[in-house]
């Protein structure tokens, strides 16, 4: 496993629910009252209407491969190749990630296949919202 | 809308080398350095200038460092763009009396790493909360993100997204000042070294040092200076996102898709009447973003465009001509170079010259999809 510690995020008072949710191994994102959308990365208001009232709710966790590349850089604590990818939530937003629990390798990292959350603590205030390949079953 | 051809570039400098590498300059003093050459240029000096723009340096100590006294700056910085997007707002500025004279300003020592401020990504930043942490070690595993979906929606190949180099790399082979000219064939490229998978080596760009000037005025003016002048037909700019994976959809850039057809509209003139083009190509799916995104191919069709040497040298669109990003230099915002080309090729001095070119498109983005400015030049008064 990755060795995120040099790379945690630090929370602003916008995203602390975000990162709250994580502890706990929930997905909390935002979505309009009136029409439902959710969005992401998190802010206090709807992107293009702030008019619109907003609020948080726990996401499924489930999404799909979306895109991704396989990195041969590796930052310190890292090992590669990794995958680094874009996970699209079955909510609509989509969110950068690291796909884990599996090789990495084109063979393995399926465009649109499913995927879940993986959460990974990295210390006492941040876990991390890594994905893996969902069982199949 | 800008009224199309009332603005002349007048004076133009360019700082490169075939090693990419300036070490004798500092970061301020490739601004500074280019800036000299393009009033030397255009047969002006610092008191002449009342106008400037700049990015990467502020306007505040380029300024100061050359002596102008300016009553018009600019400090947009939103990536490699910034200088097209500078050209716009200089039109701008110059249209409405806001100066008479504007200096742009560009200079990295990108390679050398010479007085260079660096770019921040604090830990509390969006980057910083919600990509930084993925592991990408800047841009070459950041831009390169949304290419597989490209690849999947429309059936790109790697053999497709390896011609963008090869077609590049022939250009490159005639521009003395090129980093790389040696021939290269798509199997070299599938073979050289993997970067960020699907991107391999010459997909990506170099990293040179580099600088870059140009100074503009108004094109009644424009005669009384010893260049040929260069008409500034049409301009668009826009923005869309800090974060490559937050794009509405990551097979188009709505920036290069509002940028462009701004200043399209704004020059008139249809995508036949193109003779020229460059696209900001800092990775090899850049110039098939352009190419769909300012309309010069449809979805889908901007992989087979230039596989088929649509875009090579004596096609009927030739495109980076000067190599691009990935043969000529990319010191970090690479489109001072850009332009520079572009204007090259409308003064007729271009190593790699398009012979009777008299409109050329110069389109480049900012960040990682983050942004985009347009600018389309002519040496024609229109």
């Amino acid at each position: 496993m990755n060795d995120y510690s040099k790379m945690a995020p630090q929370p602003t008072p916008e995203t602390q629910p975000f990162w709250d949710g994580l502890k706990e191994g929930k997905l909390m994102l935002q979505r309009s009252k009136s029409t439902g959308k959710a969005y992401f990365p998190p802010r206090p208001f709807f992107p293009g209407d702030p008019s619109q009232e907003v609020e948080w709710f726990e996401a499924s966790g489930r999404g799909t491969l979306h895109t991704y590349v396989i990195s041969h850089r590796p930052p310190p604590g890292f090992e590669a190749p990794f995958s680094i990818a874009v996970v699209e939530l079955e909510e609509g937003p989509r969110i950068q990630t690291n796909i884990v629990d599996c090789p990495q390798t084109p063979e393995a990292l399926r465009l649109d296949m499913p995927v879940v959350l993986a959460p990974h603590r990295v210390n006492d205030d941040i876990t991390l919202p890594l994905f893996r390949p969902a069982q199949e079953n | 809308m800008l009224k199309r051809g009332s603005v002349a570039v007048v004076g133009a400098a360019e700082m490169v080398n075939a090693e990419g590498r300036l070490p004798g300059y500092s970061q301020i003093g490739l601004h500074a350095e280019s800036a000299i050459r393009a009033m030397a240029d255009a047969g002006i000096g610092p008191k002449d200038i009342d106008g400037l723009a700049c990015a990467g340096q502020s306007p505040t100590e380029v300024a100061w460092y050359l002596g102008i006294t300016p009553t018009f700056i600019d400090g947009t910085s939103v990536g490699g763009c910034s200088f097209i997007i500078h050209v716009r707002h200089a039109v701008a500025a110059i249209e409405s009396g806001l100066a008479k004279t504007i200096l742009i300003t560009h200079g990295e020592s990108g390679r050398s790493q010479i007085g260079r401020g660096g770019f921040g990504m604090g830990k509390s930043t969006l980057q910083g909360q919600f990509e930084a942490w993925t592991g990408p070690m800047g841009a070459p595993t950041s831009f390169t993100i949304p290419v597989l979906r490209y690849m999947k929606r429309h059936g790109l190949t790697e053999e497709q997204l390896a011609m963008v180099a090869v077609v590049q790399r022939e250009y490159a082979a005639r521009n003395p000042n090129a980093v790389m000219k040696d021939p290269m064939t798509v199997e070299d490229v599938l073979n050289a070294r993997m970067i960020a998978y699907p991107f391999r080596l010459p997909m990506c760009c170099l990293v040179t040092d580099g600088a870059g000037a140009l100074i503009l005025t108004s094109s009644d003016r424009a005669k009384d200076f010893p260049t040929k002048p260069v008409y500034i037909l049409g301009t668009g700019e826009s923005v869309e996102t800090p974060m490559v994976s937050q794009m509405e959809d990551l097979t188009s850039s709505r920036a290069f898709r509002v940028s462009g057809a701004t200043a399209f509209a704004e020059a008139g003139i249809s995508h036949d009447d193109v003779d020229h083009l460059m696209i900001y190509d800092a990775f090899a799916h850049l110039p098939i973003y352009g190419l769909e995104d300012l309309g010069f191919c449809k979805p889908g069709e901007a992989g087979p465009f230039i596989a088929a040497g649509n875009t090579r040298p004596g096609g009927k669109l030739p495109l980076n001509t000067n190599g691009g990003g990935l043969s000529y230099t990319h010191s970090g915002m690479y489109g001072m170079y850009a332009l520079q080309e572009s204007i090259r090729q409308m003064r007729g001095i271009a190593p790699a010259q398009v012979a009777g070119a008299r409109i050329s498109v110069c389109h480049g983005v900012g960040g990682m999809f983050g942004a985009a400015g347009t600018t389309i030049f002519s040496n024609e008064k229109p």
